[in-house]
């Protein structure tokens, strides 16, 4: 017989979220569950878009591109970030593009932690920068940020965790599962610690375009001397509905990119070639639809805000993405009982904060990528729930 | 913010002030008397919904009229148009550019009958030169609607 647990490394066996992945196949196999548990867009990509990837199909453009990514699209990548943020990035040695942001994400931790380094995580956050980074031998050292800050990350929280150590912090700002969004003062305050501290930082602005500030999102690159320290992920799945297309990229100093390239190159060739003739077409003409997607989440994201503090409980106003974060310690429950409860209950699929790092606990997470009716439905449901358990 | 009020009620005529605010993130008050004002302006004209006809069972046939007209002295197109579009039958007139001046959209229960009210009301008309009707046969968009799939959410329950 074989021994899988002697087959299996013990640096990946330790890795499982056990608990939640649990809760996740309870809910995907219960029948007609209102959902509120995705992390993608209810938006079909724009049609444009599927159908330049269709048209690169019929002409028979098959073949695997360049390991960087067509340079075609890498030009429009660059010329996007110009004109929408004024970021400036060399198309040939400063853009790489990667199978989605998370490609991306694991790429940069790769290619720059080595055994002993410590990773700065703000947290809640989305579940990959931990793991990516115990794979590079790197030590994770988190941090928590708090409802009272707004789930900002502060220069104090930052120092707090800093030691000699320290080599990368993680960004990722608008924030998936608490929606919160750093402000160019904000981020001034973080560049200044990052610059004294010789950081060099990863910033994971993929729901940068998902911005309901009013103004316009501000990459951490461009806030003065972080250009050099930064590496700037985005990707298409969010702002332009393309999850599945699986398309991404990394821009940065060129030789950080140039080692990241050569893992690429190594583990992935290069992206599909299909999803990038789309992600030109994305880059050139998609400005309309984008702002149309926008604007409708920004009304669902009032009504999701509304609904809950309707139901009495705290509900921090986030700024971006498309998520809402919920604070449901009145109810005496922790998040996974809330969210399990609330599953067998009233067949409502939320995420338990906890997902997200330890200092999720006492939240929810609720995606707002549904129609209105959708989000009202599960809204009078979960106020059912809610009724029942606050005293 | 008028504006914005518009393409939520263009959107779906049938959401309430109160969700429209929320939505808005303004008061229902300031919701209430702007839409007031569009509707004394008539900037708003009324509301309807988008049905499908075929589905509901209800036979009906729809033609596109195409009208070449000769303009007449001080009211031009108006005039005719005018004399056009107060028919009931008749569901929408618009002046156009190109081989002909009138586009007139036409529904009634049959085909003989819409053929009968262009050759009796229209194709009269002392100032209509020639027209030409075009049935529709089948409709697969509407005021941005398909009509003919219906898109369904096949993302997973839960992703992060």
């Amino acid at each position: 017989m074989m021994d899988y647990s002697k087959l299996i490394s013990e640096n990946i066996s330790s890795l499982a979220p056990s608990g939640i992945r649990k809760f996740f196949d309870v809910a995907a196999e219960m029948k007609d569950v209102i959902s509120l548990g995705v992390g993608e867009p209810d938006f079909v990509t724009p049609w444009a878009v599927r159908e330049a990837g269709i048209y690169s199909l019929e002409k028979g453009r098959t073949h695997y591109s360049a390991n960087s990514g067509l340079i075609e699209l890498r030009k429009e990548i660059c010329t996007y970030l110009m004109r929408k943020y004024n970021l400036h990035y060399n198309p040939k040695t400063e853009t790489l593009v990667t199978v989605g942001g998370s490609e991306a994400i694991d790429l940069l931790i790769r290619a720059i932690i080595s055994p002993g380094d410590e990773v700065l995580i703000p947290e809640p956050c989305f579940v990959c920068y931990k793991p990516c980074t115990i794979m590079a031998g790197g030590t994770p050292v988190t941090i928590q940020t708090e409802e009272k800050d707004n789930f900002k990350l502060t220069a104090e929280k930052l120092i707090e965790k800093i030691t000699p150590k320290s080599k990368l912090l993680i960004l990722p700002f608008p924030n998936n599962p608490t929606g919160a969004v750093m402000d160019r003062e904000d981020l001034e305050k973080i560049a200044k610690v990052v610059k004294e501290h010789n950081l060099f930082v990863l910033s994971d602005e993929i729901y940068g375009e998902l911005n309901y500030t009013g103004n316009p999102h501000v990459p951490f690159a461009s806030i003065e001397d972080m250009w050099e320290r930064t590496v700037t992920v985005n990707g298409f799945s969010k702002a332009f509905a393309m999850t599945g297309w699986r398309l991404g990229y990394a821009c940065g100093p060129e030789p950080v990119i140039k080692q990241m390239t050569k893992i690429h190159q190594y583990a992935i060739m290069c992206a599909p070639t299909t999803s990038q003739y789309a992600a030109i077409e994305a880059m050139r003409s998609c400005d309309d639809e984008v702002e149309y997607m926008r604007s409708e989440y920004d009304h669902r994201r009032r009504v999701m805000v509304n609904g809950f503090r309707e139901m009495g409980l705290s509900c921090f106003e986030p700024l971006g993405a498309f998520y809402v974060f919920p604070n449901i310690s009145a109810t005496g429950l922790s998040s996974e009982e809330f969210a399990t409860k609330l599953l067998y209950e009233k067949k409502v699929a939320v995420v338990p904060g906890t997902a997200f790092g330890e200092s999720g606990e006492g939240f929810i997470r609720c995606s707002y990528a549904y129609s209105i009716k959708n989000i009202e439905r599960a809204l009078e449901r979960i106020g059912e729930f809610v009724q029942e358990y606050v005293r | 913010m008028k504006n914005k009020i518009l393409s939520l009620l263009e959107s779906d005529s049938r959401l309430t002030s109160s969700k429209i605010a929320v939505m808005l993130g303004i008061e229902e008050g300031e919701v209430k008397a702007a839409i007031k004002e569009l509707e004394d302006e008539n900037v708003i004209l009324g509301y309807k919904t988008i049905i499908n006809w075929e589905l509901a069972g209800r036979e009906t046939t729809t033609a596109n009229i195409e009208i070449k007209l000769t303009p007449q002295r001080g009211g031009g197109f108006d005039t005719v148009a005018e004399r056009i579009y107060k028919f009931p039958q008749v569901k929408s007139v618009t002046l156009m550019s190109g081989a002909y001046d009138l586009l007139v959209t036409v529904e009634g229960k049959s085909l003989k009958e819409v053929a009968m009210f262009v050759s009796e009301r229209l194709a009269p008309m002392e100032s209509v030169v020639s027209t030409a009707t075009h049935f529709e046969l089948k409709t697969y968009k509407k005021d941005g609607i398909f009509f003919t799939e219906k898109e369904e959410d096949n993302r997973e329950v839960i992703s992060i």
